[in-house]
């Protein structure tokens, strides 16, 4: 008995330099942030409130630049989760199917996950502004198909959002085609070969053995997909600068740092609340990813 | 369905930079197999025998040479349409479907008019899991399947479509050793009453030994000997069969022939008749051993060992090619475990020759 209690102890030991800088740095500061939500006019410097209550969520949820952000941010995960991870599997799938020079491709295919975010946000950027001097690369192609010259950076909403969610889904296309050709690679070849001796189509043998096999990484690339462009803030000033209401481009995560520190910054008590908000989507949605997953599972 | 294999042989290039040339997996194999009956394909691990397998099931395309089934030429035809049914070593039973979702899998995949209707699916995926007694299981997922009862679902999953071949992998290698026989002689029952001619590989030749009608014996690739397993037990084509076959192992001295006179060392062991003098090797099977008080063969005597119905007696001679002779004798006869000789007179009928540089098996004839 003794030695069982003893034991257990040394486990929580082993665990609690873990849990120390857990509790420090992720647990605290998120009770902070909620309580923050709560306090009325607070002031980091005086470290002063005038009253608790609801007000900041109620400013927050009142505050057009705020939908304008969870539009965007809404918008950005919609389009970018299902269409990446779609086209990660598809790209996944040709490469696990060729045979010369797969590991080359795989290689090219990473590449941009070891790239730099603003980096490459600023080779989007000559890609598609429109300058003065200038038309950009990608109307220039637009042009020869006859098509007239558009302002992606800086001109209509709907090409904005274009310019966002294709440098979205080109930005994590690599670490889910190289979580896809691994799992790709992982299903036993003697699968297929049975598949093959009992006639199996190749679309059949996609959905009934292939994708299954794989879903578990799938889901997680779903499940993460969701949590990431949720989060997604660098991507856009990237894009657009640090001016992000006036782009019409701003972020759920976005609107939390402009009230921070932005030039209309300052506001703690509002940018937790807007914190908060964005928690609380986002545990929902993973929620009802892992119970929708889970009944996948079952079936 | 009767199975003809014509000179069929296998090339396979090389993987890489540094392992260049050709490497042939199987080499010019032709054979008969009768229709209805069970052959093992029996040889170590690398001798070629899953590369057949492979080419008659049509994953592997011959590099020369024909197969038939019955009077069709198959040599071109790709695996789905050859009409056979595979069993794989690991079984490859699709995890995320149930039993009886994977015994359908085969017929659902049949489009236009050799598409049954779903309830005549239903039913024939009942008769194949009647055949392999796992009708309780249908809806259990594989992982919840002891592997005695994943072998089953995947002999199932290969008979559903009435195969006109039934090709086995290793088939009762994933098995523990009990389970093994139990299991071999179910392969052997399923086999009489379908009637389907199959063909299985394995490297554990008591298997082979114990339920084929034919065995083929192979070695890199070259087919040794074909026969029914007594034969080949009792006359193997030269020394690689003769070792191969048979538990405990073959037991083998350096001998010579002198003057019609068998010796093994410089023990005159028995006399024959028609083989001039020269060097041989000798094998003598483990039962073919007689103690006797004044038996020819003079042997250290290394230990006894009682496994209840035979004593196994081990020694040592100095023309032994292994470090241990092993005799299998019955329980009737004592031998005295102190003593440190022991003598045997050997059974001629259990006693095997072979050119020393050959290795090919003589006939002899004992006087």
């Amino acid at each position: 008995m003794k030695s069982k209690k003893n034991h257990s102890l040394k486990g929580w030991l082993y665990l609690l330099p873990a849990l120390l800088f857990l509790a420090a740095f992720l647990v605290y500061p998120l009770i902070d942030v909620f309580i923050y939500s709560f306090e009325e006019g607070y002031h980091s410097a005086s470290q002063t409130y005038f009253g608790v209550g609801t007000y900041n969520y109620s400013y927050v949820l009142h505050d057009p630049y705020f939908l304008q952000a969870v539009k965007n941010t809404f918008l950005l995960v919609i389009i970018t989760v299902p269409l990446s991870t779609g086209i990660a599997l598809f790209l996944s799938v040709c490469l696990h199917s060729i045979k010369r020079l797969r590991s080359v491709f795989q290689t090219i295919y990473f590449l941009p996950y070891v790239t730099n975010t603003l980096a490459v946000g600023l080779v989007f950027m000559l890609l598609f502004q429109k300058t003065a001097y200038t038309d950009g690369f990608i109307n220039l192609i637009i042009h020869w198909f006859g098509g007239p010259s558009v302002d992606f950076i800086e001109g209509p909403y709907w090409a904005k959002l274009f310019v966002l969610c294709f440098y979205t889904i080109w930005v994590v296309m690599p670490f889910k085609i190289l979580i896809l050709t691994s799992a790709l690679a992982s299903v036993n070849d003697d699968y297929y070969k049975a598949a093959r001796v009992d006639g199996t189509s190749g679309l059949r043998t996609f959905m009934r053995i292939t994708l299954p096999m794989i879903w578990p990484m799938v889901f997680y690339l779903i499940v993460t997909g969701f949590i990431g462009a949720f989060k997604a803030y660098s991507d856009v000033v990237a894009l657009f600068g640090t001016d992000l209401n006036a782009a019409e481009m701003n972020t759920i995560v976005g609107y939390v740092y402009d009230m921070l520190y932005g030039d209309s910054g300052g506001y703690p008590s509002y940018a937790s609340a807007a914190a908060v908000i964005l928690f609380v989507i986002v545990l929902t949605i993973t929620c009802a990813n892992l119970l929708a997953g889970r009944r996948q599972a079952d079936d | 369905m009767k199975i003809i294999l014509e000179n069929l042989t296998k090339r396979f290039p090389g993987r890489d930079r540094k392992h260049q040339g050709e490497v042939t997996a199987v080499k010019d194999f032709s054979f008969e197999i009768p229709d209805g009956s069970l052959v093992g394909l029996l040889g170590p691990s690398g001798c070629g025998k899953s590369t057949t397998l492979n080419l008659i099931s049509g994953l592997e395309m011959p590099t020369e040479g024909r197969i038939l089934f019955g009077e069709d030429d198959v040599t071109g035809l790709p695996a789905e349409k050859r009409g056979i049914g595979l069993v794989f070593q690991n079984y490859a039973l699709y995890p995320h479907l149930t039993v009886r979702q994977n015994i359908m899998f085969p017929l659902e995949n049949r489009r236009g008019k050799d598409r049954l209707s779903k309830a005549d699916m239903q039913k024939k995926a009942r008769e194949a899991a009647r055949m392999v007694q796992i009708e309780d299981l249908m809806d259990r997922k594989p992982g919840q399947l002891s592997g005695g009862q994943q072998q089953r679902v995947a002999i199932a999953r290969a008979l559903v479509k009435m195969p006109k071949v039934l090709l086995l992998d290793e088939p009762l290698s994933n098995l523990d050793a009990r389970l093994r026989l139990q299991t071999r002689e179910e392969i052997r029952r399923i086999q009489r009453e379908t009637g389907i001619t199959t063909i299985f590989v394995t490297h554990d030749q008591e298997e082979a030994m114990s339920i084929s009608d034919l065995i083929v014996v192979m070695k890199e690739g070259v087919v040794q000997q074909i026969g029914k397993p007594q034969d080949v037990y009792d006359s193997p084509a030269n020394l690689f069969v003769a070792k191969f076959l048979g538990t405990p192992p073959i037991n083998l001295f350096y001998g010579q022939i002198r003057g019609q006179k068998l010796f093994i060392g410089e023990d005159a062991v028995f006399t024959l008749r028609g083989i001039p003098d020269q060097e041989v090797s000798v094998g003598v099977r483990p039962e073919g051993f007689q103690v006797c008080e004044d038996g020819p063969l003079c042997c250290d005597l290394k230990g006894v060992e009682v496994m209840g119905r035979d004593i196994s007696v081990l020694g040592w001679h100095k023309a032994s090619l292994n470090p241990t002779i092993r005799a299998m004798i019955s329980g009737g006869q004592a031998v005295q475990a102190d003593r440190a000789l022991v003598r045997f007179s050997l059974n001629p009928a259990k006693v095997l020759l072979f050119h020393r540089d050959t290795e090919e098996r003589i006939d002899f004839e004992v006087v």
